[in-house]
């Protein structure tokens, strides 16, 4: 028996998901953010939308993860609640 | 605020690396018309690479070479590329962005005009989303205030 490709993916994306929003660390949760967008990339070109895995590669993984750092030193790395 | 760090490995590597993405985000620019990719991706590529210079070599030396007023004069002449290639197709009596009657002043037939007006507005969309790209980091880092600005209020 072999498991499909989609459903691997399905997983490590919920898994990304869950953890960017328990994870105390704001950094880390930016670089699991950028994990999970890598894993939405990898299920777009599965279903064959290759136009919009290649933007979620480059604008939500690559200009979106700087941009999200370039606040973060606007402000403390840990969280207070 | 980013200020210039003094790592070797890093900055030599990020200037070997930085020509190889920008020749990467044309390539994806230019053949965005008939394989994935296109403006957009390869504008935010070609934006990627200058704020990959911006955070290991400073705010002072990307200044001097694409400063935040040239980014915004960057991201006007690419709309105006893709709004003047628009109206041309207006004035040569089409519909707004109907690229096939520009083979009136490209002496092509009206198939390869048509390709080469999509080609035409990929680059004028790479040139917007390049420069606001650039733009939005700049501010972000930066706090909208510029650090020769501080200087003179010091």
């Amino acid at each position: 028996m072999t498991i499909p490709f989609d459903l691997i993916i399905q997983i490590f994306v919920i898994i990304c998901a869950i953890a960017a929003i328990t994870v105390r660390d704001l950094l880390s949760a930016v670089m699991i953010l950028g994990a999970y967008s890598f894993f939405m990339c990898l299920m777009w070109a599965q279903m064959g939308a290759v136009d919009v895995a290649f933007t979620e590669a480059s604008v939500s993984a690559g200009i979106g993860t700087i941009l999200f750092i370039a606040a973060l030193m606007k402000t403390t790395r840990r969280t207070k609640d | 605020m980013i200020i210039r760090g003094e790592d070797i490995i890093i900055k030599t590597i990020s200037r070997v690396l930085v020509p190889f993405i920008q020749l990467y985000a044309l390539y994806v620019i230019m053949h965005g018309h008939y394989s994935p990719g296109g403006g957009f991706q390869g504008g935010v590529i070609l934006g990627a690479s200058m704020v990959l210079l911006f955070i290991t070599h400073g705010y002072a030396e990307v200044n001097r070479k694409f400063s935040e007023n040239i980014a915004v004069l960057f991201s006007s002449i690419g709309v105006l590329i893709y709004s003047g290639i628009g109206f041309l197709c207006l004035l040569l009596l089409g519909n707004y962005l109907d690229y096939s009657k520009l083979y009136k002043i490209l002496s092509v037939d009206p198939a390869h005009a048509r390709s080469l007006g999509i080609l035409g507005v990929e680059i004028g969309v790479g040139f917007a989303v390049m420069a606001v790209m650039f733009s939005i980091f700049f501010d972000i880092s930066t706090g909208g205030v510029s650090p020769d600005d501080e200087e003179e209020a010091e």
